[in-house]
């Protein structure tokens, strides 16, 4: 037995509280993504509602860390644990309200009939759910190797919601009556660029955590 | 300065090193060794201590730590078998050199022990004892050391009405922080301190911490302390000990962040020690 075991249960613990929360995240993005696509804004008022409980969450990680710091005074790795559970759990929680965004958007756009059939937007989402699950897999198993191979899809990322917003805007002109569907279809894109930034702040709180250097991912 | 530690002056001083001084270091310790008897505490250790600087000494129990900050003002003579090997070079002398004036040495490099321990004298007189001794006579002299050295141990405010008073009558905070203003009072350029505030309340090791800051002004301060949070909020470097060796030593920032080495990792988390 550690000599610290119990200090190690709880940063477990803590551990095991941003993975449920990180999990419940990632489900808010896909539901609010199929609510965006089937038009089904049922699905969508649910993961509006859904948020406060990932709210929670990041209330009692931040909390339970606090509480970490005071009593257990730690320093080096577990300090750096701390801090990088902190910093991950306010990006995991930016998922939570982007999938709320998305969501809006699919209220917004309401049952009107989509412009065209939507196709890229979904894959866009595919690459940046991936990113999102791998930083947090990387994040959870202290994987740098995973965590540089996560960020490195950002500027695939970048590039496709370039040229989505350069589609989007093209076809104002001859639908100026879906307009407002086509910004909120803009919307997304940009709110799906934002899940990739924010898993790669994860890669690079995951390096930090393991090598205690401060590394840019995104440059 | 350099010549009152000298018993006997010789055509080249004794420990006289040729390398390159550091202006920063006011000690330069090389490949240290020290023997109790035929046991080695301390295996070959270098290293720099910062002038003006707070430079922490940790490690668990029988790491050689003490061993080695009682080295520096030769305290280990006093006990039977102990022997040093190596240097430490304090004024371009060997302090370890068998010509050094140990008592002129001791002037120079005072130490504080973890219980505080005055002389059961009056206050004034825990300070003027030394200095009398050394033959310093003139009144007025004496009481203006005992104001500036008990104002430095930030001390003076409390005891300035009671002076005549036994310093026993003071608390055990005080009382450390009378012996800091007894060794303030020699006009060291070094200071050691051996877990000089283990034995307090929290109140009283506050102060004693601020009072260690405040004093890296004009002494060099090296303290051994097992308090990981005490050494890594007042010191600059932190050096870590383990079974004689030194392990790491680097800025102390540095040592609480991120250390180099896992051992070092595992003493200051607690995982060991």
């Amino acid at each position: 037995m550690s000599t610290r075991s119990n200090f190690d249960n709880n940063l477990k613990e803590l551990k095991d509280l941003l993975l449920t929360m990180a999990e419940k995240s990632e489900h808010a993005i896909k539901e609010a993504m199929i609510a965006l696509l089937n038009q089904d804004i049922k699905k969508a008022k649910q993961v509006i509602e859904g948020d406060n409980e990932i709210d929670d969450l990041e209330y009692e990680i931040n909390n339970k860390a606090l509480l970490l710091i005071a009593r257990e005074s730690p320093v080096a790795t577990d300090l750096r644990k701390i801090n990088v559970a902190l910093k991950v759990s306010s990006e995991v929680e930016r998922f939570a309200d982007i999938a709320v965004n998305i969501a809006k958007s699919a209220v917004h756009i309401g049952s009107e009939r989509h412009i065209k059939e939507i196709i890229d937007i979904p894959k866009m989402m595919e690459m940046a759910l991936e990113m999102v699950s791998d930083s947090i897999k990387a994040y959870y198993s202290e994987d740098i190797t995973l965590a540089k191979k996560s960020a490195e899809k950002d500027d695939e990322v970048d590039k496709m919601f370039g040229s989505l917003i350069q589609e989007l805007l093209s076809y104002i002109p001859q639908n100026p009556n879906s307009t407002n569907q086509i910004i909120q279809l803009a919307f997304v894109c940009r709110y799906i660029e934002r899940i990739a930034d924010h898993s790669t702040n994860i890669a690079e709180n995951v390096i930090y955590l393991v090598t205690g250097n401060r590394v840019n991912l995104n440059a | 300065m350099v010549s009152a530690l000298m018993d006997k002056q010789t055509g080249k001083q004794a420990g006289e090193s040729e390398s390159k001084r550091n202006k920063e270091s006011i000690l330069e310790v090389n490949n240290l060794e020290i023997f109790y008897g035929e046991k080695r505490a301390v295996n070959g250790i270098s290293m720099d201590i910062g002038k003006n600087s707070i430079t922490a000494l940790i490690g668990p129990s029988g790491c050689g730590k003490s061993t080695f900050l009682r080295s520096i003002n030769r305290m280990n003579d006093l006990i039977p078998g102990a022997r040093a090997e190596g240097e430490i070079i304090y004024e371009d002398l060997n302090i370890l050199s068998e010509q050094i004036n140990v008592v002129a040495l001791r002037k120079e490099i005072g130490m504080v022990f973890q219980k505080p321990n005055p002389f059961p004298k009056s206050i004034y007189e825990n300070i003027t004892h030394a200095l009398k001794f050394a033959g310093m006579k003139k009144k007025s002299k004496l009481d203006e050391i005992v104001e500036e050295s008990l104002k430095k141990a930030a001390l003076w405010e409390e005891v300035k009405d009671r002076l005549h008073k036994s310093a026993l009558s003071l608390s055990g905070g005080q009382q450390q922080r009378l012996c800091i203003a007894r060794t303030i009072a020699m006009k060291p350029t070094v200071m050691l301190l051996d877990e000089p505030s283990s034995a307090l309340d929290p109140i009283s090791n506050a102060k004693v911490e601020e009072l260690i800051i405040d004093l890296k002004k004009d002494y060099s301060i090296i303290i051994v302390t097992h308090n990981m949070q005490q050494a890594s909020r007042i010191s600059d470097k932190t050096a870590f000990f383990l079974s004689g060796d030194l392990i790491e030593y680097e800025a102390t920032e540095k040592i609480f962040t991120n250390p180099s080495v896992k051992k070092t990792e595992e003493y200051i988390s607690g995982r060991f020690g």
